[in-house]
């Protein structure tokens, strides 16, 4: 696939943690309509390197472009960024206080200036997508965890991101409750979305990425089409951390 | 056996009841209604009301405000010179308040900090009383925003929304419905310990009981008078919270 646009570039990205280097010089471009998948073992800095994507970590050293734009600059406006950039996490943060629907709405309303009646009809027409229309006015703690993953990945696209970051998105999910979450992200890698994804589910990296990166420690140490990365691993730890998982 | 109920043992009974009766009455009159001596109660009791509202207020804004310094400074990694003075601050300040009894406070703020100036005791009062309310407050803030899960704020971060919008949209209203039991007990405690305003010259409830007491040497009725009248409010207090946090819960799980 020839991705032209690049809508993340980061250069010589470090994050040092006092002697931990939890990201050691990562150097990257992620294009639109990609969907990277990153792999690694654990502690090898993959959720750092996305959570630094949208300076949930302050980086120490280097630089992330997105649109050409340095986000990192003292200039940037970090909370303008954010909003081109959803994200889901591993436990979800849905807010337990609001309705689904108020999850769905609070930010498009708050910071896009959208009338209520504008975020609802949206909030809804997100919500048939992933078939939990009905649920609009139940509380968070009201669902299953699946549904809730579901619901966090919506309230992220209520925000109509340029870039879609994951975090272990079905990490914390029982297992009969994986196939739904991964089944929307499916459906959304199809639609064009661009999506950095950090996931333990090889099949689905396999499947739907575009790219995978495998990291470890701090670094990113192999790249490639999912079949090169899964079929014909090159490195030692790549073909070490392969025999693990798979 | 002889029966109990006999003629004698019920006008023994009932002559025994209406001296108790007018021995009380003589004594409810002595007390509340001669001189207008209710008067005490209803005017001490306005100014116990008037001070512990507007401390109550004062520890709410600045017991928040303190909060947030102490928690922002605890989470944000890199610390500004300025918040670092602040916090510290802030730090002394609770430590001091909740290290001293609160009428020592009230007397260094009276005779000390106000010495030279002519100021209304009642002024006085909520002043002292706001002051020592934040400090307590502020802790009660702080444990509710300390236990919202991390992920929240980060939730709030990423949907694009700043660090007082996260604040005040996600945070904040979480961690008042945590701490809002603890928070009613703190004001249930203020407007109890109002009760020494006295040593400052302010007729609040308990001065006029006890102003009572001396001008008619019964203590019996007044000062009883005076501590059901604060347990009202305080039974009153409690469950309007218990109906609110009702109310909150029906919300959320």
């Amino acid at each position: 696939m020839a991705h032209a646009e690049p809508i993340l570039e980061v250069k010589g990205l470090k994050k040092y943690y006092g002697e931990v280097h939890a990201l050691d010089d990562v150097t990257e471009t992620i294009c639109k309509g990609e969907v990277v998948a990153i792999i690694g073992p654990s502690g090898s800095g993959k959720s750092t390197f996305l959570r630094s994507l949208n300076l949930l970590e302050t980086p120490t050293a280097g630089q992330i472009l997105m649109d050409g734009v340095d986000i990192t600059g003292a200039k940037a406006d970090v909370n303008k960024l954010r909003q081109k950039m959803g994200m889901v996490f591993q436990q979800f943060n849905l807010f337990p206080h609001m309705t689904v629907l108020k999850n769905l709405t609070l930010a498009p309303m708050k910071l896009q200036k959208k009338t209520q009646a504008e975020a609802e009809a949206q909030a809804m027409s997100l919500l048939k997508r992933v078939g939990l229309a009905e649920r609009a006015a139940a509380y968070p703690a009201q669902l299953s965890g699946g549904q809730k993953q579901r619901i966090a990945i919506m309230r992220a696209l209520a925000m109509q991101p340029e870039v879609m970051l994951f975090d272990e998105p079905t990490s914390a999910l029982d297992p009969e409750m994986v196939g739904e979450v991964l089944e929307v992200m499916r459906d959304l890698a199809k639609a064009g979305m661009t999506m950095v994804v950090v996931t333990h589910e090889m099949g689905f990296a396999r499947e739907v990425a575009s790219r995978v990166i495998f990291m470890d420690e701090g670094r990113i140490v192999e790249e490639g089409k999912p079949e090169a990365i899964f079929d014909d691993p090159r490195s030692e730890r790549l073909k070490n951390f392969l025999a693990k998982v798979l | 056996m002889a029966p109990i109920f006999t003629g004698a043992f019920i006008n023994g009974l009932i002559n025994w009841l209406l001296q108790q009766w007018s021995a009380f009455s003589a004594d409810f009159y002595l007390n509340f209604i001669k001189e207008d001596r209710w008067k005490y109660l209803v005017r001490g009791l306005g100014i116990t009301l008037e001070v512990a509202f507007f401390a109550a207020i004062i520890g709410i804004i600045l017991g928040a405000l303190f909060a947030i310094i102490r928690t922002t400074a605890d989470k944000s990694d890199k610390k500004g010179f300025l918040l670092r003075c602040v916090n510290w601050m802030v730090k002394l300040y609770i430590t001091v308040v909740r290290g001293t009894p609160v009428v020592v406070q009230l007397l260094i703020i009276n005779f000390v900090i106000f010495s030279s100036v002519l100021i209304d005791a009642a002024i006085v009062a909520i002043i002292a009383f706001g002051l020592n309310s934040a400090a307590y407050v502020a802790e009660v803030f702080r444990s509710g925003i300390m236990s919202i899960d991390e992920g929240q704020f980060e939730a709030g971060r990423s949907l694009g929304f700043g660090y007082w919008d996260t604040m005040k949209y996600i945070i904040m209203p979480q961690a008042i419905k945590n701490v809002l039991p603890a928070l009613a007990n703190e004001f249930i405690t203020l407007l109890k310990e109002t009760s020494v305003s006295g040593y400052i010259g302010l007729m609040d409830l308990t001065k006029a009981g006890d102003i009572i007491r001396s001008r008619t040497f019964a203590p019996f009725l007044p000062l009883i008078a005076v501590a059901l009248i604060y347990l009202i409010m305080v039974v009153a207090l409690s469950s309007g919270v218990t109906k609110l946090e009702r109310r909150l819960r029906n919300g959320s799980r």
